[in-house]
């Protein structure tokens, strides 16, 4: 994989600011009214997704999200299916993304990721794609349109995939990320995260989704984290500091499973055929 | 079955999936002007009508002949082998275009692209389907209104490829009505 930051068009920022340049606090109390807002709701009898699309203290989320709700329908046999994935389409070293740079070692603590794809039963799921991409320990992307003034890094570009191995494990070595600054409000900061994208056996279970780190202080900060209003769901996306996936003298580690949605009955159909 | 896992929750693409989500030949499930290769193109857009520079499809789809591809090597086309999955960045005018097939019909089902759209600004993943222009109606289809139908149909070209516009919300002023999206 060779990323060319030249290839994607630069957006007006204008696009990436959002125009009412809110303080903090008033994002803060957004977040706590909203989510009381929502309780009420779930607590009413409502089934609320886990992640909640219409999330105003998310500001870009106000015209790009759907007014209804979704249609409720029965998968058709193409969306049970995947798209396969093997050792054909990733080489090793696409999962060390410390040598994804030039020929030096990145600046930042060196961290291994590692972790299990499940099916919400707890079954694994083999041979499956996850793509992953990060900033860099100074919180910048290798990307043009990022604006950050943070110091980019010679030897670290930050993304990388892998393919599940028989068990449904995987593992990446990285760099920990560094918080980012965004438009979203005044003095808005990111809580260090990695970008992951997830295929299941099922194109329904597909995932993108962002890991964090445990006891970040900018959680109860960030709109993007918060636009998912239960905290039991919102643990799902913490990698956890896990002392036996550190390596010695090299690499801290973090455990972080992922597990894919349903669909239901129908999966089983499937598998019996 | 009980003791179900909680599910991993989706998140926003982001703005910089591109680095990340980047592969050769990505939007060609199929060689450019090859035998049976069609355009399937079109846009996404906001809820002010306007076009999401920021946004990523994919597809998903069987073959020409209904059967569903279970070949690897999507991240490494070999340019022959058709693998059903293709992913395309929106450029500054909010469209993206994709060399591929019409898909067939897979046990009798109407036919369709299976798709999902991500965008920086909407907080998770979006499931749509895109039918072929003409088709027989399904189940989904026939519980939908006409208005609602529209916005899963393609358009057909003069030469045979098909257009296609996402909109993520209604646009009020312009009456348009959003895509009817999907959960499972």
């Amino acid at each position: 994989m060779t990323p060319n930051p030249q290839q994607t068009s630069v957006a007006p920022e204008s696009l990436l600011a959002a125009p009412d340049h809110a303080s903090q606090e008033q994002i803060t109390q957004e977040i706590i009214d909203f989510h009381e807002v929502l309780s009420k709701r779930s607590v009413a009898g409502e089934k609320l997704p886990q992640t909640i699309l219409d999330f105003a203290p998310y500001r870009s989320s106000v015209l790009r999200s759907p007014t209804k709700n979704p249609k409720l329908v029965d998968p058709e046999t193409i969306e049970l299916w995947s798209p396969a994935y093997g050792q054909r389409d990733v080489t090793a070293i696409e999962s060390d993304l410390t040598l994804s740079g030039g020929s030096g070692e990145p600046q930042g603590e060196r961290i291994t990721v590692s972790g299990r794809l499940l099916d919400s039963w707890g079954r694994p799921v083999t041979n499956q794609l996850i793509e992953i991409w990060q900033a860099n320990a100074a919180g910048r992307y290798i990307h043009q349109r990022d604006q950050h003034p943070a110091p980019l890094d010679p030897n670290f570009v930050g993304a990388g995939r892998t393919v599940t191995d028989e068990n449904g494990f995987y593992k990446f070595t990285t760099i920990k990320p560094g918080p980012y600054p965004w438009r979203n409000h005044a003095n808005a900061w990111r809580p260090a995260h990695i970008h992951f994208s997830v295929f299941g056996r099922a194109f329904t279970q597909r995932i993108v989704t962002q890991m964090y780190f445990s006891g970040d202080p900018l959680f109860a900060l960030d709109p993007i984290y918060n636009s998912i209003p239960e905290q039991k769901d919102r643990d799902r996306l913490v990698g956890i500091y896990d002392h036996s996936l550190t390596v010695p003298e090299f690499s801290m580690g973090y455990s972080f499973d992922i597990v894919v949605d349903g669909p239901d009955a129908t999966w089983f159909e499937k598998e019996a055929e | 079955m009980q003791n179900k896992l909680i599910p991993t929750p989706g998140q926003t693409v982001g703005p910089f999936f591109a680095f990340g989500t980047d592969f050769e030949k990505k939007h060609e499930l199929v060689h450019p002007h090859s035998a049976g290769a069609i355009v399937l193109k079109g846009r996404v857009l906001d809820g002010a009508g306007a076009g999401i520079p920021d946004s990523m499809v994919e597809i998903w789809q069987a073959d020409s002949d209904g059967s569903i591809s279970k070949a690897r090597g999507v991240l490494n086309r070999d340019g022959h082998t058709f693998t059903g999955f293709g992913r395309a960045f929106t450029n500054d005018d909010g469209e993206f275009q994709f060399w591929t097939k019409v898909p067939g019909s897979v046990n009798g089902e109407a036919p369709f692209f299976a798709v999902i759209v991500y965008a920086r600004g909407l907080p998770n993943k979006l499931h749509t389907r895109i039918y072929l222009p003409g088709t027989d109606e399904d189940k989904l289809l026939s519980s939908l209104s006409s208005v609602e139908k529209e916005t899963l149909v393609a358009k057909q070209l003069e030469n045979g490829y098909l257009e296609h516009t996402i909109r993520l919300q209604s646009a009020t002023e312009h009456s348009q009505m959003e895509t009817v999206f999907l959960e499972f």
